[in-house]
């Protein structure tokens, strides 16, 4: 499917013949610098966007691989799995299989972007205009990022969980940090309270005091002592083991809260390794929910700053062209049957939509005005989005925004895999009786909480046998992958340190599906 | 807005991580390495290598849904002309309906990993610990002795080091280029002057111009300097540190009729891991190749892998010529020698008495290491004239090593026996 009805990309001839920023595809610092003006005053001045201070960082390509596979962030602790993203990425890029991003940008404050130095000055433009204005509001203004991230302290906490790793590292060795990380990053997606945004602000000079409280505490109760008695159990003594005594709470769906606060057998330094990968999965989850909206808000703002720049005649005709021709390639949605496919581009999705919004505002149809009679026809497009781009989130957003136009735009629809069945049923379509249906399915399909197995811990005896029972709760029949589920129980097991029992069961009927169970290796 | 310039960051922030990764799937890199050494051609062995490893050590389980149970609702851009109820058969192997979301959100199978090592990674991995046994007079003579080496010209020097060649040849640049007056043009004019002064009638006009021209040109050699400071030229000299450290390893093949083109593979194999291994361990390695039929002659690298000869066996030829070579090249007070030889086992009988005095009175005491393989089709039959009666010096000789090679799998375990770091000790 090509996207023929998509929002025309067809910019008005530029009104006032102004010099243009810049020529050709070299850039320098002063252009950038004349060049982000320019783009502020449009986005900042015309638009009215809510960023925080930007910073500007050129990179190489090498070193965009690097924060590649630290998940994108400029400060990490070492793990070997990062080591392997970057293999396997470095593999693609140098084969020419995969080209790079055009830049990243990271929720933090100052909002840093990484952009990279073998883009054209257009790319540059572009860039500064997608992340340094576009997503930099959609951080600093969605509410789940003011919920649930700090973007001033976020550096600055990594850079303590990076100097924590290395210091256990050297302090216990590097393979018995390795097992604290694997098996934390094993139950990554159970590391967050989905329920209760985090309510304590995080404060890296609090975590400091609690390590080096815990680490005094340690020394004071040492007594060279003991070092004379016969040791029976070796093991136990070198795991320093705090526990917090009060009755665990039960049900629980944060895994790695749990574990951290009741596992019996942790010492100090695993649990603040849990703690610190508990504070990266919440800190992205944000991100997982607004992927839709977040590359929507950026390419709405990047197409229409261009098009104002272009209209200023502050950009030639050529970059205009190069920038219709990045554009159009990043908001390519491909049809289910197509070979690239691999679901909805949100870019796509996201910019249809908003584009889709800025019409009903100005232009709306009859259609339009039965759909979204709040807003159809009030000649107020940016004061509607911004609205959307604090207040939703992407399955909200979905639900509320999403048009019978864009639907058939797309061509939408919806098909039943049954597992038992040989082939699958069209179930609706992009029509009158569909739009709803739709419309409700796809948002679910962008509801986190949809997409990752429900599991909590429900039973927990600290007293008796100290086994854990974990339970899934089997939404529409769907099981865990057995394989990987045995592999994480592995994982559970070592952290809890006891006997592990994860029990299936279907949400609706209650009735038990399957059961895994695994012991600790010794 | 604040732009700041990270081209020039310390590159390969990632590399812990990297060297994390590789030394978790090291057994399998390990196993993966090796395959890929019996695969490849004699001459392929060095280069980067595309590794393809099970993700066993490297996998990250998490919880995830099983793909094939339950029911699942799909919501997919781009229909065709499908109406509702229609129903579409789902592609073989399983797989979301319709290629769906699901099916691909990982990108890659978890079976195998494939990533690429690069030829250092590789080549570590490849020559974990081993070492060439023996290497005592290093300890001997560990020092680094710094030698000077010409390194072009510097502008700045002690006068010892003047380069005068240079330094005129700028010199007369300048000065041409400058105008200086030359000797003669102003030896000239004081003619023309003293001709001029005692000339009758004295031409006062003529006089006085010659003599402000004189003046002039004394001005101009006494401002321009017949050498000037920036002409000087001085050689320069570098201290590059010259290892004292010093290795010869001597590489012996019978090329005979008897040795048929996979044997000569076989032994080819050998003699490139050892070059390479050498070659990469210890850069200041002499390599010596030495071939031979029914006579032995020196030859350099590219003969000796890929040449082409024929002939009789005569073995104690080539173990002459190492000697004559050693003698006349190799100082055994100076150098840490090692033979490997490599045949098949095939010789004149009565050469062998003559091979044998030769190893253990002449080259034995003198080497380091002397490994010995002997390449076979297939083991059986006895053994060989060579094998029989090198058994007894090795039973003598705890530097005298050998091994029998029938399949190019071997090589590797082979070459890592002989040179393990604990071998020949």
């Amino acid at each position: 499917m090509t996207l023929t009805d998509v929002p025309q990309i067809g910019p008005k001839p530029a009104l006032k013949a102004s010099k243009p920023l810049f020529e050709g595809p070299d850039w320098n610092f002063d252009l950038i610098n004349q060049t982000y003006d320019a783009i502020a005053e449009i986005g900042l001045g015309e638009m009215g966007l809510d960023i925080y201070r930007n910073q500007i960082e050129v990179i190489t390509a090498e070193q965009m691989l690097d924060a590649y596979s630290s998940i994108g962030m400029p400060v990490m602790y070492r793990h070997w799995s990062f080591g392997k993203r970057f293999a396997h990425d470095e593999m693609f890029y140098r084969k020419g299989a995969r080209s790079l991003a055009f830049e990243i940008v990271i929720n933090s404050d100052p909002c840093i972007n990484y952009i990279m130095e073998e883009n054209s000055m257009t790319m540059q433009c572009l860039v500064l205009a997608h992340a340094a204005m576009g997503h930099n509001h959609f951080f600093k203004n969605n509410y789940l990022f003011k919920q649930w991230t700090q973007a001033d302290a976020i550096l600055e906490y990594l850079a303590f969980a990076k100097k924590f790793v290395a210091d256990c590292e050297e302090r216990f060795g590097v393979s018995t940090v390795e097992a604290v990380i694997d098996a934390a990053h094993a139950l990554m997606n159970q590391g967050v309270s989905r329920n209760a945004a985090p309510r304590r602000r995080f404060d890296p000079a609090k975590a400091r005091e609690r390590e080096i409280k815990r680490r005094e505490y340690e020394i004071e109760i040492y007594n060279e002592l003991w070092r004379t008695l016969p040791q029976s159990k070796p093991e136990a003594k070198a795991e320093e083991v705090v526990v917090d005594s009060s009755p665990p709470i039960v049900p629980e769906e944060n895994l790695l809260y749990f574990l951290e606060k009741h596992s019996p057998k942790l010492s100090g330094w695993k649990r603040e390794i849990l703690r610190i990968v508990r504070v990266l999965s919440t800190y992205f989850y944000p991100q997982r929910q607004t992927k839709v909206m977040n590359e929507g808000c950026a390419t709405f703002v990047h197409y229409e700053i261009m098009n104002r720049l272009y209209e200023k005649g502050l950009v030639t005709d050529g970059s205009m062209l190069e920038f219709m021709h990045m554009h159009s390639a990043v908001v390519y949605q491909p049809a289910f049957s197509d070979r690239g496919f691999s679901g909805f581009n949100p870019y796509a999705l996201g910019f249809a939509m908003m584009r889709d919004i800025k019409r009903i505002c100005l232009e709306p149809t009859d259609e339009d005005r039965k759909w979204f009679p709040d807003f159809a026809g009030n000649g107020q497009p940016m004061e509607t989005l911004k609205d959307a781009w604090a207040n939703f989130r992407d399955e909200s957003f979905i639900h509320q925004f999403l048009s019978p136009k864009v639907i058939r735009d797309f061509r939408i629809f919806h098909i039943r895999n049954k597992s038992e069945d040989h082939a699958v049923r069209v179930e609706t379509i992009h029509d009158e009786t569909g739009y709803r249906d739709v419309r409700r399915l796809l948002a679910r399909q962008y509801d986190v909480s949809q997409q990752d197995p429900d599991i909590q811990v429900t039973d927990a005896d600290l007293s008796g046998s100290r086994r854990l029972v974990l339970t899934h709760f089997v939404r529409d029949g769907i099981l865990l992958d057995k394989d990987e589920c045995d592999r994480t129980l592995m994982h559970v097991a070592r952290l809890w340190g006891f006997r592990v029992r994860l029990v299936e069961v279907d949400n609706m009927t209650g009735a038990k599906l399957r059961e895994h169970e695994t012991l600790p290796l010794p | 807005m604040n732009i700041i310039d990270r081209r020039l960051n310390p590159k390969s922030k990632s590399l812990g991580n990297r060297q994390r990764f590789v030394r978790r799937a090291k057994a399998d890199i390990r196993e993966a390495v090796r395959d890929a050494l019996k695969k490849r051609k004699v001459t392929e062995v060095e280069g980067s290598e595309k590794i393809s490893i099970r993700s066993k050590s490297v996998r990250e389980p998490s919880f995830s849904h099983s793909r094939d149970s339950g029911t699942r609702d799909m919501i997919l851009p781009g229909n065709k002309d499908y109406k509702v109820g229609d129903l579409i058969p789902k592609p073989q192997g399983g797989g979301g309906g319709g290629g769906g979301g699901q099916a691909s959100a990982d990108g890659e199978g978890q079976d195998d990993f494939v990533f690429t090592l690069s030829k250092e990674e590789f080549l570590d991995l490849f020559f974990e610990d081993l070492k060439l046994p023996n290497l005592i007079k290093t300890q001997l003579k560990d020092l680094k002795s710094p030698v000077p080496q010409r390194a072009g010209y510097t502008s700045d020097g002690p006068p010892a080091k003047l380069n005068r060649v240079r330094t005129m040849r700028r010199s007369l640049a300048r000065r041409i280029a400058l105008r200086r007056p030359k000797d003669t043009d102003v030896l000239q004019l004081e003619r023309l002057l003293a001709e001029a002064e005692t000339d009758v009638p004295r031409d006062e006009t003529r006089i006085a111009e010659l003599r402000a021209r004189l003046d002039k040109m004394l001005r101009l050699r006494r401002t321009i300097a017949y050498v000037d400071p920036i002409d000087l030229q001085y050689n320069r000299t570098e201290r590059v540190p010259r290892p004292a450290t010093q290795a010869v390893m001597f590489c012996l093949m019978d090329a005979s009729a008897s040795m048929t083109e996979p044997l000569k593979d076989l032994a080819k194999r050998f003699f490139m891991l050892l070059h390479l291994f050498l070659s990469r361990h210890y850069r200041e390695v002499d390599v010596v190749f030495v071939r031979h039929t029914s006579t032995a002659s020196e030859v350099d690298e590219e003969t000796f892998f890929r040449g082409v000869e024929t002939g009789g066996t005569v073995i104690s030829t080539a173990l002459e010529e190492m000697d004559r070579i050693v003698r006349d090249r190799y100082s055994p007070e100076d150098w840490n020698i090692y033979a490997a030889q490599a045949s098949d086992g095939d010789n004149i009988p009565d050469d062998m008495g003559r091979c044998l005095n030769l190893v253990e009175n002449s080259l034995l005491p003198v080497c380091q290491y002397f490994a010995y393989i002997e390449v076979s089709e297939q083991i059986g039959f006895g053994d060989t004239i060579v094998w029989d009666g090198y058994k007894e010096i090795a039973e003598r000789n705890k530097h005298f090593a050998m091994r029998r090679v029938t399949s190019p799998s071997e090589i590797f375990p082979v070459f890592h026996e002989l040179f393990s770091a604990s071998a020949g000790a």
